[in-house]
């Protein structure tokens, strides 16, 4: 015995579910059903009003897939997707891959589809009717296949605040004080000018760059079919006819005179702009002068130099490496990882941070990029000789009575030593500046001991360090 | 001086603004008008329409004005140039937007703006405008502003809370050809900005102390631009230059433009023909260091002299020198090396790596996962297929490289 079914051409996708779970319960093999309604030659009932006694269960991929390909325009997908129902029932393969030749036939019909209301959301332009009260718009369009149902909730959505109607060839959707309702489809209406229009024109034909032309993606993107009601499309041979003759134009034309008066807008704005002292004179001045800083090449890699913080005529004065990425991002020291772990040493000891001065040996973040992420690298000795000027200013205007140098580029920036720091941790060593430098571990140093009790113990060392600088600074 | 009408301002200020190649809508937050205000966004973009520049029209590209105190060599509207200039007021920025926004023209607006008397009047003038759409209008369309260089950090901050995307222009690729060609422009306040955006973009995302939402700041993240052409930088730098955005500041997209001849033209610039194809190959390098997992350094070593190589893609360059890793079996290799196979997108390898866990695949599956054969076909192996000698040919690269020859009747 064989079945035709005929289902309605609105709520298409709840009719074919309810008819398919009906035949499949009755285990109706896909031969058997004619969907498209006819019935054939052969003699054709309609399907059994009851559900019979088996219960299919389908992966929720199918009936996603199944919601889009229903909207398609070949009258075959009723029976593709019965097909592909029946193979999951019988656990028949994966009907749902690509790789499978049914599964691709039903993908690429979806494909089609989201093809189809997407280009209908871009596409489709919307003219002013006469109104009182809410605003009134009209359009017409042709899509490919029948997706004005399943696309005009993205226009209700967006559209709320204004009454609309879509007109397609099969299906008109009426949207009308916050409710949307589907009516026959019918032929192009005739819908009055829209002023809107001229200026959309205007800005298609400016916004077009005419010395880089690219037929093809035009074409690949905004499909042919589509162009008859575009309004702007209209405009396009007259733009190419064009473009070559304003490129040619331009090139003749070549440079131009500067407009009178623009040296001296230039000049004014210029001279505002910040300058960098060669010689500063103050700690202001040498800050200043540093956010410019080129001296070495680690300022184009970097967001900005990081200037040190705290009280300017600090005892005590606290150097690092350099900043990390965290510090480079806000431009302020110690402010990532091994930043918290010092700043809770210090509370620990009872400092406040605004009470020394928290700087760098090196100014601008050395990093190199990974993925996502900056990778630390350490900086080079020359990168910290450049630098050590900066830090020289810093020492000469705050006079600190001590320097804890934390970590070997530090200790190295402020001694010229670069021996181990092993040895030399929690030793007073004497700074190039003439002052007392102490010795210690760099916090990030701390935070890659991969041993707990390792790393507890050089916690303790540097929190001793601090607190014994502290003491000699007080 | 006769009044301009929005008809001869907005010719002037959209012509201002399309050497700007970014035009898109995606990303942003979920927004729809059903309890009120007019518009949505949310999820990908969409394109309105394409000029014949093969670029989209997803957004109303703007400039509020093109009046600018700063003279960029490579730019229309720098102060030394002769071009006619405009201004729009608030109110008309808004009208166009919401006229165009309700026929279904544009998703949203793209508001750049030449600086008139400082940064910070500027970029408080457009915060203004996106504040009106926002707070007066309900717009819950997508927008897109533009970042003046050197604006104030609460004036950008105002401008997250409206804009769906910020960008500030890297502009050129080396902090010196930024320097000497706009001179009114500094590099690190230029990547200042960037921080900034990104930190606030990432403390909007954490929850305060209360649990509460913070408020929403540039949902859709933040994108720059790097002219191609104008300075004397190869491929290389500008990949490395990329590579550091991306990894710095969180950028959505890097876009590259290519240097395109000016009305007006300053001398300090050559009038060249656009690198249209150069563009299209650093396009495909982008896209291999965000999806594919290479780093500037590997695509390098598939470039020249610096420079990528014009007459194949990126990948497959990479791929020809390095030969020795390939072919690759199709049903063992990792992700990460099926990514490389030159024919192979990141949907492709997807379904492989689904399919291959039921059962083993044939040559003739392949097809069907979208892969491109021709391309991938020397790289692979598989039951069904073999390269053979092919891999190794000294003749492969020429037969993906050499132009189709059309042959003449004698």
């Amino acid at each position: 015995m064989s079945f035709a079914v005929a289902l309605p051409r609105r709520g298409i996708f709840d009719a074919w579910r309810a008819a398919a779970r009906v035949a499949i319960s009755h285990r109706i093999p896909p031969e058997k059903i004619d969907w498209t309604g006819a019935g054939g030659l052969f003699e054709a009932s309609p399907l059994p009003q009851a559900p019979g006694p088996h219960q299919a269960r389908v992966p929720q991929g199918f009936v996603g897939l199944a919601g889009s390909v229903i909207w398609h325009s070949a009258p075959e997908r009723l029976a593709l997707l019965y097909q592909a129902l029946w193979r999951i029932d019988r656990d028949e393969g994966d009907p749902l891959s690509h790789l499978d030749p049914l599964g691709r036939r039903l993908n690429l019909m979806a494909k089609a589809v989201g093809r189809d209301i997407h280009k209908m959301h871009a596409f489709l332009r919307f003219r002013e009717l006469p109104s009182e009260g809410r605003r009134r718009f009209a359009a017409w369009f042709e899509p490919e296949h029948d997706t004005l149902e399943p696309g005009s909730r993205f226009f209700a959505r967006r559209f709320a605040d204004m009454d609309w109607l879509i007109a397609t060839p099969r299906l008109t959707a009426r949207f009308e004080n916050g409710r949307l309702t589907f009516h026959p489809g019918g032929t192009r209406p005739d819908l009055p000018e829209d002023a809107s229009e001229a200026l959309w024109a205007t800005y298609f034909a400016n916004i077009f760059n005419p010395a880089r032309i690219k037929l093809d993606a035009m074409r690949s993107e905004m499909p042919r079919k589509y162009w008859k009601n575009l309004p702007e499309t209209r405009l396009i041979p007259e733009m190419l006819k064009d473009a070559e003759s304003r490129v040619e134009r331009m090139r003749q034309a070549g440079a131009s005179a500067p407009r009178p008066g623009a040296a001296a807008i230039s000049t004014r704005y210029r001279a505002a702009m910040p300058q960098a002292e060669a010689l500063p004179a103050t700690l202001d001045e040498a800050r200043a002068a540093a956010l410019q800083c080129r001296r070495c090449r680690l300022c184009e890699t970097a967001t900005q130099t990081v200037w040190g913080e705290g009280l300017s005529g600090a005892a005590l004065m606290i150097v690092g490496e350099q900043p990390g990425d965290r510090e480079d991002l806000e431009g302020r020291p110690f402010v990532g990882p091994a930043g918290r772990l010092l700043r809770q040493a210090m509370a620990a000891a009872g400092i406040d941070p605004a009470q020394v001065w928290l700087t760098n040996a090196v100014k601008h973040f050395k990093f190199a990029p990974r993925g996502k992420r900056r990778l630390h690298q350490n900086p080079h000795r020359q990168e910290i000789l450049h630098c050590r000027w900066w830090l020289g200013l810093e020492l000469a205007f705050i006079r600190p009575r001590v320097v804890l140098a934390l970590g070997a580029s530090a200790a190295f920036a402020l001694t010229g030593d670069d021996a181990p720091l092993g040895p030399r941790r929690g030793r007073l060593e004497t700074g190039l500046h003439g002052g007392p430098v102490l010795i210690s571990w760099h916090p990030s140093h701390i935070l890659r001991l991969r041993e707990n009790a390792a790393q507890a113990r050089a916690r303790e060392e540097m929190a001793g360090d601090i607190a014994a600088a502290w003491r000699k600074a007080g | 001086m006769a009044r301009m009408s929005l008809q001869d301002k907005l010719a002037i200020l959209s012509d201002a603004a399309k050497y700007d190649a970014s035009c898109a809508s995606s990303g942003g937050e979920r927004r729809d008008s059903r309890k009120g205000g007019l518009g949505s966004s949310g999820g990908s973009g969409i394109c309105h329409a394409y000029t014949p520049d093969g670029r989209c029209i997803s957004l109303l590209k703007i400039l509020m004005t093109n009046f600018c105190i700063f003279d960029c060599a490579y730019c229309i509207n720098r102060v030394s140039s002769n071009v006619e200039r405009a201004r729009f007021s608030v109110e008309e920025v808004v009208t166009l937007v919401l006229e165009f926004y309700r026929r279904n023209y544009i998703e949203g607006l793209f508001l750049s703006s030449g600086i008139i008397r400082s940064p910070d009047q500027t970029m408080g003038d457009m915060v203004r405008i996106a504040r009106c759409l926002r707070e007066e209008h309900g717009f819950k369309g997508y927008i897109h502003l533009k970042t003046i260089p050197d604006a104030s950090p609460d004036l950008i901050r105002a401008a997250g809370r409206h804009a769906d995307r910020l960008s500030i222009n890297v502009e050129l690729p080396r902090d010196a050809s930024v320097r000497k060609l706009a001179p009114e422009k500094r590099p690190e306040t230029i990547r200042s900005a960037m921080a900034q955006v990104r930190l606030e973009g990432e403390a909007a995302r954490d929850r305060t102390h209360t649990g509460r939402p913070a408020p929403a700041f540039a949902p859709a993240g933040q994108s720059t631009q790097m002219i191609i052409g104008a300075d004397g930088a190869d491929d290389v730098t500008i990949l490395q230059s990329a590579t550091r955005l991306y990894s710095g500041y969180k950028l959505r997209r890097v876009y590259y433009s290519a240097f395109s001849p000016i009305p007006d033209a300053s001398s300090v610039l050559p009038l060249i023909q656009p690198p249209l194809l150069r563009e299209h190959r650093l396009y495909q390098a982008d896209w291999l260091l965000r999806f594919y997992g290479f780093s500037a350094d590997e695509i390098a070593a598939g470039a020249t002299a610096g420079h990528l190589d014009l007459e194949i893609d990126p990948k497959l360059a990479w791929a020809l020198r390095h030969r020795g890793l390939f072919p690759l079996d199709v049903n063992r290799a990792p992700r990460e090396m099926l990514l490389r196979v030159p024919g192979f997108g990141t949907r492709t390898v997807d379904r492989i790596i689904a399919a291959r866990r039921l059962r083993s695949l044939r040559y003739d599956d392949l097809a069907r996962t979208g892969a491109m054969m021709k391309k991938a076909r020397p790289f692979i192996s598989l039951p069904g297929w073999s390269p053979g000698g092919l891999t190794d040919s000294a003749g492969l690269r020429a037969r993906f490289a050499a132009p189709p020859e059309q042959l003449r009747l004698l």
